[in-house]
């Protein structure tokens, strides 16, 4: 009865549900020294929160990721992101938690971001908006947590990006956290991981239309730059042995190679795929912004290098999962945080799970990855 | 302890409530739930398989996935009160180099292992003239993850040889514990508490 009720009210409360908008007037106190105000948020929840609000949990989405975690994406119509882990039956249950998943400050699906208009000007940010880190976008979550009467999260649960932002959250917010599930992820960002995104950052800005990032409203977007950005990124979520096995050196709907510089294989078709499908659905400067803070990311870098002094008194419960063929975060950095959170004294939990599909293996098929997380969070009472 | 294995029952009984554990190859958990249950007990666990991670996970345990010979270099000094070894020094790579970390993370160790003085396996290797396989040690001599032999003997005066202190020893013939005398023929299973 009580749980109708609360349902009930819920379901009249706007802030809940699918598809949110809202403006909050902040500040964010960004780690470049800004203040940046107004924050806009674009969220979805699914479920209920209870009684005593001890059900909450946070999905964190990685760098092209959004809040469509379980629901139709808009502009692709795709499924959601994670709908092998959260939805009716799964471990993440909207019929037992009240699942939020915000669109990540700096991104282009709703949050404040470079195509976000800016209140002093009227005009998009574009490269005016201000530079964020990884804890930028957990502060700002934070603020929208604090407007939805959620004090403490149940569980944080994040892959790659996902995953730094709830190992910052465990560290920023440790009294907020009651645990954190963090898959395919790291502490820090490695010279390897700054170099590919380099890559990607510099094809975007040597596109001729991205004119310094004051391209919106123009009929030329930089696609070609952004497209070239997302094909480099893509072969880091893949691993060769997966690729070998999804393409070999077939060739693409030919018989024999074309001598030209035509998609003549498989490998090549799909990831000009890839790269012209994302740029339907993503902003460069979005991409810009991410990077960089994801590049910026290092949980250890203000605490004198040690990391384990970033979760020192921590309460909270840790979960780690990484997966033997992802070479983007690859184990050793899972281990690297466990050794932390070892010196810590933290309640922590780690396995290395084998994938032929690198570091995409988190949101394929991964059904022990599932039972883990099952598992662990029941054993947390959710 | 109903249920747990003789040698994890032995350790269970001797462990201080509320003492902070790690138990090194800690298989599914079986001895950090009977801590927990019984003893209040918070432990912490490390293993090297990943099934038995996934499995003591879902049990609500802290286990980590690791190798006792690589990953025990990541705890630091005096974290826990007791680091336990339960029939896994024998299969690690250098024996003295884990029980060094075992008494660096902890103040105390629990140690127990197959004697493989034990009369049945002297038997077994004197007239068969055969690697022996017996229902203690069940594995054949090119798959066995035994790679490291050690008899009760053996280990005391190992542990006495590394300037460790012996606080305890127990010793099992089957489910049943027996005494200290000639236990190195007759014992199967040794226990040992240490400290450094």
């Amino acid at each position: 009865m009580k749980r109708l009720i609360c349902r009930k009210a819920m379901s009249e409360d706007g802030r809940f549900g699918l598809d949110r908008r809202t403006k909050l007037l902040g500040p964010v106190r960004l780690d470049s020294g800004v203040q940046f105000a107004p924050v806009e948020f674009a969220y979805e929840t699914y479920g209920t929160l209870n009684a005593d609000k001890s059900n909450a949990i946070l999905i964190c989405h990685a760098l092209t990721g959004d809040q469509y975690v379980a629901s139709t994406h808009p502009r692709t119509g795709k499924p959601g992101w994670w709908t092998r882990l959260v939805g009716e039956g799964k471990p993440v249950d909207p019929a037992r938690h009240c699942i939020i998943c915000i669109n990540v400050l700096g991104s282009c699906m709703g949050s404040s971001g470079p195509a976000s208009f800016d209140p002093g000007t009227g005009e998009p940010y574009a490269m005016d908006f201000p530079v964020i880190t990884i804890a930028d976008m957990v502060r700002a979550q934070a603020i929208l947590l604090d407007h939805l009467g959620i004090e403490r999260l149940a569980c944080v649960i994040g892959g790659s990006m996902g995953g730094m932002q709830a190992l910052t959250w465990a560290s920023l917010f440790p009294d907020r956290v009651q645990s954190a599930i963090v898959i395919a992820s790291t502490a820090r960002h490695s010279a390897q991981n700054i170099a590919f995104h380099e890559v990607g950052r510099q094809a975007i800005m040597a596109d001729p239309n991205w004119k310094g990032g004051n391209y919106y409203g123009s009929v030329d977007q930089p696609d070609a730059g952004l497209a070239v950005a997302r094909m480099a990124a893509h072969i880091t979520y893949l691993s060769e042995e997966g690729l070998t096995q999804k393409f070999g050196r077939q060739l693409q709907d030919r018989e024999t190679k074309t001598f030209g510089f035509d998609a003549d294989f498989q490998v090549e078709s799909y990831l000009r795929h890839q790269g012209l499908s994302f740029v339907e659905r993503f902003d460069a400067n979005s991409y810009l912004y991410i990077t960089r803070a994801m590049d910026y990311y290092d949980l250890a870098e203000e605490h004198g290098g040690i990391l384990a002094k970033a979760f020192s008194g921590t309460r909270t419960r840790f979960c780690l999962v990484s997966f033997d063929s992802d070479w983007l975060y690859p184990t050793i950095e899972s281990k690297r945080v466990v050794q932390a959170l070892n010196a810590a004294g933290a309640a922590a939990s780690f396995v290395e799970l084998s994938s032929p599909f690198g570091h995409d293996a988190f949101l394929l098929d991964a059904p022990e990855m599932n039972r883990i997380i099952d598992g662990f969070l029941k054993a947390g009472g959710l | 302890m109903n249920g747990l294995r003789p040698d994890l029952a032995a350790i269970a009984a001797h462990v201080r409530e509320g003492a902070r554990v790690l138990d090194v190859g800690c298989g599914d958990g079986a001895l950090m739930v009977a801590l927990r249950d019984q003893k209040g007990i918070d432990a912490r666990g490390m293993e090297l398989d990943a099934t038995n991670v996934a499995n003591a996970v879902t049990r609500g345990l802290a286990v980590v996935q690791g190798d006792a010979d690589i990953d025990l270099a990541d705890y630091p000094d005096d974290s826990f009160d007791y680091a336990i070894l339960s029939q896994t020094l024998q299969t690690t790579r250098r024996p003295d180099l884990v029980l060094d970390q075992l008494l660096r993370i902890g103040k105390q160790a629990f140690v127990s292992f197959p004697n493989f003085a034990q009369w049945k396996i002297r038997f077994a290797h004197m007239f068969g003239g055969r690697m022996p396989v017996t229902k203690q040690l069940p594995h054949r001599w090119y798959d066995t993850p035994n790679i490291h032999h050690v008899t009760i003997d053996d280990f005391k005066s190992f542990v006495k040889e590394r300037g460790y202190t012996i606080e305890g020893e127990w010793y099992l013939a089957g489910a049943k514990q027996r005494g200290v005398a000639m236990a190195n023929l007759l014992a199967e299973h040794a226990v040992f508490l240490l400290r450094r």
